[in-house]
């Protein structure tokens, strides 16, 4: 089973969030990157379970510049067996999944997995645009995969239950919370990282769709008002009059 | 020019349908609504109230499958010669319009949250940064997608029932076969509701939710749950909000016994007013709420009840 996993960078969940150049520019000032929670808990865990479980081979892709390398290693330490990056930084949903759909479409996978988004543009994007592209099947927001031979048994969240979904290989699917769970590199994996091979290849196009031109920050949020608990009639009353939302 | 609104309306229509004609109307041009599957033509015919002039169905369609939605989608841009689809940035919505963003070269507004501004170029206001920070996405493409937030956005009724017709967009074969579909009848759903009480730990136990529900029951409000909750089995996963769960922004987000660790507030804080309830003076969430009770939630959240009820009978 050849698996690809696409992971991206994201700032560590406890970084300040400012932005520079006139609010045009996240400020990378101090922030610490992270591979994207949902990426590497998610869809890289269940690739390799898969791959221990049936045999294969994990590959990580990433769009990034130098810097990404050390994302990479870690995907690596955690047991993929090798990594691709494309050598561009990632502005757009269409530009990033245009160039890891070429890469897929000329090494020919049976899995693409992606995390369900990622923590800092949340567009939940790039993963239905690599399958487009594909022209394959894709489960959005899987929380279970199970291979029985080239047919996939999925399970999705949808709102207020579960559903379960049957493809055949190849396909794409966006993981959650539910798939996998979070591992940790050891030792081994991280002096084995250091080894496994990375190439790094050309972008193929430069069209973009979107461009993020500016950031706001939300309004401060002003104080607490404080209610005595023995007084809940108050806080009926504050959230009909004054927050006006009962 | 016009602008087509993809409805999920295998459950009929619930409010974000309305809310994204409404949105669609609003734009300026003739609102198109499209939809797949089996529902009743009656019900669909309720969209033009909001702004639709008419409702394309693909009934051959699989409303589960996000190639064939596309591939409809697709065919009634073409057949309208529209260049804006707007969709309620639900779960089909996340698969489908990236999917078409590629087939239509399309830029994609993934949750919007503002109608577009067409001041030097066009462009839409989104959350980023897990709800930390907003951001203003340019769409440089002719066509347009746009994926709305719930709750972004007050449905308007504007007119009458409008015209059903059905429409072939040649959806080819399906490639997704689904086995089964659990779902909970008569809940609200949770990312639409417009009020939520949520707890965490600080219940001790779940045999002690009758007094949450109740809350909810009295105020008309879904309920959702934190991480920990859901981890241990005390309530369903989906109603687990937060940064890995559903992220939401209802008007009232009620959180009883939840500290508020950063990743649970990155699910809530798109709220317009937060309670928090909690027996620690010191947690988090009363730096992120609007209304805060210190106390214990066994005590407070009972009184709470009674104290809605005492309003809604006056109210009444």
């Amino acid at each position: 089973m050849k698996i690809l996993v696409c992971i991206s960078k994201a700032p560590d969940t406890t970084s300040k969030i400012a932005f520079t150049e006139n609010n045009t520019k996240f400020d990378e000032n101090g922030v610490q990157y992270i591979v994207n929670p949902y990426d590497e808990w998610y869809a890289l865990v269940r690739a390799l379970e898969i791959k221990e479980t049936i045999g294969g081979n994990v590959t990580i892709i990433t769009v990034g510049n130098t810097a990404d390398e050390a994302i990479i290693r870690k995907a690596l330490a955690i047991g993929a067996d090798d990594a691709v990056r494309i050598d561009a930084e990632p502005n757009d949903a269409y530009f990033t999944a245009s160039q890891i759909a070429k890469y897929a479409k000329e090494n020919s996978f049976d899995i693409v997995l992606t995390g369900k988004e990622t923590i800092n543009y949340n567009g939940s994007q790039v993963g239905g645009m690599i399958a487009e592209e594909l022209d394959l099947p894709f489960i959005s927001l899987a929380t279970k995969l199970d291979l029985n031979g080239t047919t996939a048994t999925l399970e999705r969240e949808i709102v207020g239950g579960v559903q379960v979904v049957e493809v055949s290989t190849p396909f794409v699917a966006s993981c959650a919370k539910g798939m996998a769970e979070q591992r940790i590199p050891n030792m081994r994996g991280i002096m084995a990282a250091r080894t496994k091979p990375l190439t790094v290849i050309p972008v193929s196009s430069n069209e973009e769709f979107t461009s993020y031109t500016s950031y706001t920050m939300p309004d401060a949020k002003s104080a607490c008002k404080m209610i005595n608990p023995e007084n809940m009639d108050e806080l009926v009353a504050l959230l009909h009059n004054e927050a006006k939302v009962i | 020019m016009s602008t087509i609104v993809y409805i999920s309306s295998n459950n009929g229509l619930g409010k974000s349908a309305f809310e994204a004609v409404t949105y669609a109307k609003k734009m300026g041009e003739d609102v198109i609504a499209v939809t797949v599957g089996n529902a009743d033509s009656n019900v669909l015919a309720e969209l033009g109230q909001y702004g639709a002039t008419k409702v394309l169905v693909d009934r051959n369609a699989n409303s589960d499958d996000d190639q064939q939605i596309t591939k409809v989608i697709a065919s009634a841009v073409s057949s309208t010669s529209a260049n804006k689809v707007v969709f309620s940035h639900d779960l089909i919505a996340k698969a489908v319009a990236p999917r078409l963003s590629v087939r239509l070269k399309a830029g994609l507004v993934a949750g919007a949250i503002s109608l577009p501004s067409t001041d030097g170029g066009f462009s839409c206001k989104v959350n980023v940064f897990s709800g930390k920070a907003f951001g203003n996405v340019t769409v440089k493409t002719e066509n347009k997608i746009i994926s709305l937030l719930p709750n972004s956005i007050q449905p308007e009724i504007t007119g009458a029932n409008c015209s059903v017709e059905d429409f072939n967009g040649n959806a080819g074969d399906s490639k997704v076969k689904v086995l089964s579909t659990k779902k909970p009848e008569g809940e609200i759903s949770l990312p639409e509701a417009e009020l939520v009480v949520s707890a965490g730990r600080g219940l001790k136990g779940p045999e002690n939710w009758g007094m949450i529900e109740d809350l909810a029951k009295e105020l008309g409000a879904a309920t959702a749950c934190s991480r920990p909750v859901a981890d241990i089995g005390w309530r369903p996963h989906h109603e687990h909000v937060g940064q890995t769960g559903v992220a939401i922004r209802p008007n009232l987000y009620i959180a009883v016994g939840i500290s508020g660790a950063i990743q649970h507030l990155a699910g809530v804080n798109g709220s317009k007013v937060i309670v928090a309830i909690n027996t620690d003076a010191e947690a988090p969430f009363f730096k992120a709420a609007d209304y805060g009770v210190i106390g214990d939630a066994f005590d407070v959240v009972p009184k709470l009840v009674e104290a809605v009820k005492k309003f809604n009978a006056s109210n009444n």
